[in-house]
């Protein structure tokens, strides 16, 4: 007998693995079941979408942003159209601002409750992964209602958005908001006081306040960790300033506490949906700018320079003057950005995304290490992250 | 043993060994009809009436699908292991009494050789683990070696006390001796322990660690297609079958129940298939609520809480055998 050599295994995690949550790969070091280290490897989604931008006019690259974040999609467009409207020097009538809150909300919710069924089916209990979808259908059907999209609703506008609510949506809205906490607490009998999940959770994939903020994480993933930050209250924009609602954090920064601060979070959105459908003020919902907005139908129908503005913009599109903007939104898994740049003319001229899933990922390898390769995935899910906007 | 008696005794083994694929089927039908309610979900239906013919057509299709043998697998041992799972699981049968005076033997070690054998089974997960030369399947595979080491152990305790209180080891005579008071009332403790060791030796959630597909993707049977996988499968069901039928047996009085005794035959055998089926259901209502625990967790559980557990309750039925005198 020889001396015997102590080895690392190599395992290669994914594109293809139902925990990667799409096309992600990680290469897993591993010493037994005890990870050692995680390299995710990127680039299976990438689609250049910045650079799709530079070859569109400002308007036509509103759905490209949907598919950023597709399980959050008004939070993308949202972010986008304000970062041209702050270029423009336009803004949005209330009307408007409280259907973007109402939306974003709505996005948000649907975005926790994937989240929330696939982070626990990680875990084992294929349950709640059906309840999860149920309310989520329920959400659909009201973004389909709206803007006829169920999952890439393209509904913001710059200046606004595409056009005002049917009737009785807002009624369907407060069906939703009425049924949902019920709905929630079935969640939460089955997972949040279960000590199987309390087990695999409690203690798991902790990161420190301070290394949270040096990894540049954002949104549940930052606020786990006990930081209080969201966009929603540093920054408000839309209507949130006008809404009233709490920014939950965690103390621990452990997956359980990820785990909580998302639950509670979808308290707080359906406060600020029942909010914002209560006080939805009355009035347009697109910006009067004639220079970068098309006019009304009505007018174009009467109006002879009201119909060459609709042409003009409609073939030529409006040019923001120069300058360079950054505009961030608060998304369901973090900071949401576009940096644009604008040369004068009707496309931009630089577009450059930053996707909160991405930067949040780049804390995996240091809250995995030393952990188990089955806490691996349950962190994974306590991160949250959506291939669409890790590969851009 | 005359040729007559010996041409019966082949003829029970042949009715077993033919029930057991279909009550299998029926198994994974129910598991799927079950779940499908608990997930709001109507499960298979379009197969015959409600679904009823769905696992007939899942059978076929597993026969008629082409067996993939992975280049650098081992091939004798991949094809052996997902035999050496179903065939201990199947064996047990033979031990088991369905209804008063139905089992296909009744050996005076009885409760020995269900131990000996229902822990070979194992080696087929471990096997096709080593054998499909995967990283995730051998991952698969070492957990239940591990699994299994633990919880054998604290399983085999629980049942010293069934024996110690039947006072024989044939589990025809373990049924005989519950016509009393059911072991599960005399000795809920070592029932809890059984019953969770049990869920550990089938492998199926919220301790199905072997495959785990969060993080193993399917585990040991990550390479196995068509037929390979279906006798994984039919192994884990008759697992879970038998440790139905023994808990049945060993604690809830077997075939007993009201009149049982006296009129014998197709209601001593109602009520062991009720009580099964109760049990069958339990392990799926588990599958469809619980999450799953960690692998380093389930060896804690193993060791510190359930060993401890088995051996206090032999103490337990050495104190009540005592007193009983």
């Amino acid at each position: 007998m020889g001396a015997t050599e102590q080895r690392t295994m190599t395992l290669n995690m994914g594109p293809q693995h139902p925990s990667t949550h799409g096309v992600l790969r990680l290469i897993l070091e591993l010493d037994g079941e005890i990870v050692v280290k995680v390299t995710p490897e990127l680039g299976y989604l990438h689609r250049a979408i910045g650079k799709i931008a530079e070859g569109l006019r400002y308007e036509q690259f509103v759905p490209y942003t949907d598919r950023l974040d597709y399980l959050a999609a008004s939070i993308n467009n949202l972010g986008y159209v304000q970062g041209v409207e702050k270029l423009m020097e336009i803004e949005a009538p209330a009307r408007a601002r409280y259907l973007r809150v109402l939306f974003c909300e709505l996005s948000r919710i649907e975005s926790h409750l994937i989240w929330l069924g696939t982070h626990i089916l990680d875990l084992g209990a294929t349950t709640p992964l059906f309840y999860c979808f149920r309310e989520r259908e329920t959400i659909r059907d009201l973004f389909e209602e709206v803007c006829g999209a169920r999952m890439t609703h393209a509904y913001f506008r710059i200046g606004g958005v595409r056009q005002d609510i049917p009737t009785g949506f807002l009624q369907k809205v407060r069906e939703f908001y009425r049924t949902f906490p019920s709905r929630l607490a079935q969640y939460e009998t089955l997972i949040t006081n279960n000590p199987i999940f309390l087990r695999r959770a409690r203690g798991v994939g902790a990161i420190s306040a301070e290394k949270a903020v040096a990894y540049g994480l954002s949104g549940p993933s930052l606020r786990g960790s006990g930081v209080e930050w969201d966009l929603r209250k540093a920054e408000p924009y839309a209507a949130y300033g006008d809404l009233d609602f709490e920014v939950p954090t965690g103390a621990n920064g452990d997956v359980y506490d990820r785990y909580l601060v998302r639950i509670e979070e979808m308290k707080q959105s359906l406060r600020l949906v029942e909010q914002a459908a209560e006080n939805l003020p009355e009035g347009a919902v697109k910006a009067d700018a004639p220079q970068f907005i098309r006019p009304p139908r009505e007018e174009v129908h009467r109006n002879m320079q009201a119909m060459i503005r609709y042409f003009y913009i409609t073939m030529h599109g409006g040019s923001p003057p120069p300058g360079e903007v950054y505009s961030a939104v608060e998304g369901s898994k973090g900071e949401v950005a576009f940096y644009l740049v604008s040369d004068g003319t009707p496309k931009p001229a630089r577009v450059d995304i930053r996707g909160p899933s991405f930067v949040n990922l780049s804390a995996l390898n240091e809250m995995s290490k030393g952990q188990y390769v089955a806490d691996l995935v349950a962190i994974m899910g306590s991160i949250d992250i959506v291939l669409g906007e890790v590969d851009r | 043993m005359t040729p007559a008696d010996l041409l019966f005794v082949l003829l029970k083994i042949l009715v077993v060994l033919l029930l057991i694929p279909v009550t299998v089927g029926f198994c994974t039908l129910a598991e799927r009809k079950i779940l499908g309610r608990i997930q709001l979900r109507f499960g298979p239906n379009r197969a015959g009436p409600f679904g009823l013919l769905q696992w007939m057509a899942d059978a076929v299709k597993l026969i008629t699908k082409e067996y993939l043998i992975p280049g650098e697998a081992d091939k004798a041992l991949f094809v052996i292991a997902p035999l050496l799972t179903m065939v201990p699981a199947v064996t047990v049968f033979a031990l088991i009494p369905f209804g008063k005076g139905m089992e296909i033997t009744d050996v005076n070690v009885g409760i020995l050789m269900l131990v000996a054998i229902s822990s070979l089974g194992t080696y087929g997960i471990i096997f096709g683990g080593w054998a499909s030369n995967s990283k995730y399947s051998l991952l698969g595979g070492l957990r239940s070696a591990a699994q299994m080491i633990s919880y054998e152990l604290s399983m085999g305790l629980a049942l010293v006390g069934v024996v110690m209180m039947a006072g024989t080891m044939s589990l025809v005579e373990i049924v005989e001796s519950q016509k009393g008071l059911w072991f599960i009332v005399a000795q809920p403790l070592g029932f809890i322990v059984f019953f969770i060791s049990g869920v550990a030796e089938t492998n199926r959630l919220p301790f199905d660690m072997p495959e785990a597909e969060g993080d193993l993707g399917a585990g040991y049977h990550t390479e196995y297609s068509a037929m390979g996988f279906g006798l994984f499968q039919l192994g884990e069901y008759s697992a879970i079958l038998t440790m139905a039928a023994l808990m049945t047996t060993l604690f809830c009085g077997g075939w007993g129940g009201p009149a049982a005794a006296a009129l014998g035959g197709a209601v001593s055998l109602g009520y062991f298939v009720l009580k099964t089926s109760f049990f069958v259901f339990v392990f799926i209502w588990m599958r469809g609520t619980l999450p799953r625990v960690r692998y380093d967790q389930l060896m804690a559980l193993g060791w510190k809480v359930l060993l401890p557990l088995s051996l206090l309750n032999i103490l337990w039925v050495a104190g009540y055998v005592a007193l009983r005198g």
